[in-house]
């Protein structure tokens, strides 16, 4: 079968974009469906989280259906914390069935922060070996040794840290990562442009294109709360000083034009292949970054 | 000790067992323990008034071996059931020594561990039958690690610490910080493949066949 319309386009030299949606804590996917629908000509391809943060919700590979029925490009995230290799296997070979190629391979964030925080962590696999996984079912073979009856073939991606505070161990990962089969990697969220420069002179070497994380922050007291609570997150102080300088309820406003100041910078300065996009509970305001950031121009 | 006296509220006599072992020495079961859960127990039971329980505390050298449970059989006999405060194999052994009495956890056995200092213990061997620690400098991954990752840390490591607790120390960044001091961060760069739960399957059994052997002729 032919490469994902998303691998096409990571094969140009192109600026991508994607983004990423949250599914629903219940049945009721309108608003996923919603922000589908706004999203989906906007950006190269839409990722659909995978229990993020270990809250239980609709899962990615739902969400990535929907994406499907919409007419968009869907990313699906498989983390490593709630399937063994055997459910993870069974689900890449219905996501690849139903046209989902796309795949963001992680290893998934603790259960401790999660709200199900007596689950049994499953990390039956990491990420490394996830990736390793899917690239051995492309030969046609499954994990145990046996035939594969119609071969899948997917995108696979990681994510790497650029401003983890101990960056020499996260290289030695993201190397072991590329070994493993990743062909483009979303970063997480960078706030300070200095050390995304620093990781992208080591990063150029590889053959692997990089799209700068970009979170969407809506207020300083977010942007704090994040620092201590979500995994993979530092928000510099200057950027949590900018936020804490406007007027109430003009938040969101300031998250939007700094994500827009960066995505500009990361562009103008070709410092990576592109950006992904993380709103966090706030998709409908990505086609605003994106006219801010000058990546679309808005009709009317 | 609600949970205690839930599990003991059926019956009329106990055996308060410790174990004179690992339990004395992490100070969770041994004598010392059964004396304070004895007392416990008995001033409980006075404000409840609701007990009709009569104790007796002992402590057999190792709750884990036979040969050490059959000194107890006058005690047991005694019994309508035992508290075993030794660990979960102590319970265990004990139900399989003797199978006409209930025996009753009186610990929740948590881990093995090293002692770090009195009173603080932490967890360092999860028996995984697939030992790495000649990879990863002498501190092991399986259990240090929350999510016991084999192939370098995830991303939610800060400051030397875990992502699902502050105060605990990111078993990958001690890895990469000893191999480093140790000039062997190529074992760090390697691929490890997934684990193989199969190593020794559950339950688990190892027979040494040279042992068994030696042992018969011995004796």
């Amino acid at each position: 079968m032919a490469n994902s319309l998303f691998e096409e386009k990571l094969n140009t030299d192109g600026f991508l974009v994607t983004t990423e949606i949250g599914p629903p804590k219940g049945a009721d996917v309108s608003e996923m469906v919603h922000h589908i629908d706004l999203l989906k000509d906007k950006v190269d391809a839409i990722n659909v989280t995978d229990n993020q943060s270990s809250v239980m919700r609709f899962p990615s590979l739902g969400g990535c259906l929907l994406v499907r029925e919409c007419g968009g490009e869907p990313i699906i995230q498989i983390t490593c914390r709630d399937r063994n290799r055997l459910a993870i296997q069974a689900d890449l070979l219905l996501a690849y069935s139903r046209g989902i190629k796309n795949v963001l391979c992680l290893t998934g964030d603790s259960v401790d922060v999660g709200d199900h925080k007596e689950a049994k962590p499953v990390f039956d696999l990491d990420s490394v070996q996830l990736l390793r996984m899917a690239r051995e079912m492309e030969s046609g073979k499954d994990m145990g040794g046996s035939e594969l009856r119609g071969v899948p073939q997917f995108c696979l991606g990681a994510s790497v840290h650029p401003e983890a505070d101990f960056i020499e161990p996260q290289l030695i990962k993201f190397e072991k990562k590329v070994a493993a089969g990743a062909q483009f990697f979303q970063t997480q969220g960078i706030f300070d442009i200095a050390s995304l420069r620093r990781f992208m002179q080591y990063a150029s070497q590889f053959n692997v294109k990089i799209l700068a994380g970009i979170i969407v922050l809506s207020s300083a007291r977010m942007a704090r709360y994040m620092n201590d609570n979500v995994p993979g997150i530092i928000v510099s102080q200057a950027i949590i000083d900018e936020l804490a300088d406007v007027e109430k309820g003009k938040g969101l406003q300031r998250g939007i034009e700094i994500a827009a100041r960066l995505i500009k910078t990361v562009k103008e300065e070709k410092l990576c292949h592109g950006v992904h996009i993380m709103a966090v509970g706030n998709e409908s305001v990505v086609p605003d970054i994106l006219e801010v950031g000058e990546l679309i121009s808005m009709p009317g | 000790m609600e949970e205690i006296r839930r599990v003991i509220a059926p019956y009329e006599r106990i055996l308060l067992l410790g174990c004179g072992t690992c339990m004395t020495v992490c100070g969770a079961g041994g004598e010392h323990e059964v004396s304070f859960l004895h007392s416990a127990l008995r001033v409980a039971q006075a404000r409840s008034s609701d007990g009709i329980h009569s104790f007796l505390e002992y402590t057999v050298k190792r709750q884990c071996d036979f040969e050490f449970l059959d000194l107890l059989v006058d005690k047991v006999n005694e019994a309508d059931a035992i508290l075993s405060l030794g660990c979960g194999i102590g319970v265990q052994v004990l139900a399989e020594r003797f199978p006409d009495v209930p025996v009753l956890p009186g610990v929740n056995t948590s881990f093995m561990g090293m002692t770090k200092e009195w009173g603080v213990w932490d967890e360092r061997c999860a028996a995984c039958g697939d030992c790495r620690l000649a990879e990863t400098a002498g501190i092991c991954p399986i259990t240090r690690c929350t999510k016991g990752i084999l192939n370098g840390p995830c991303a939610g490591t800060k400051n030397g610490k875990c992502e699902a607790n502050k105060d605990m120390d990111c078993a990958w960044v001690l890895i990469y910080k000893r191999l480093e001091k140790l000039q062997q961060l190529e074992k760090m760069r390697r691929y490890y493949p997934p684990r193989n739960f199969r190593v020794i399957p559950r339950p688990r059994r190892i027979v040494i066949k040279a042992d068994v052997e030696q042992g018969e002729d011995n004796g």
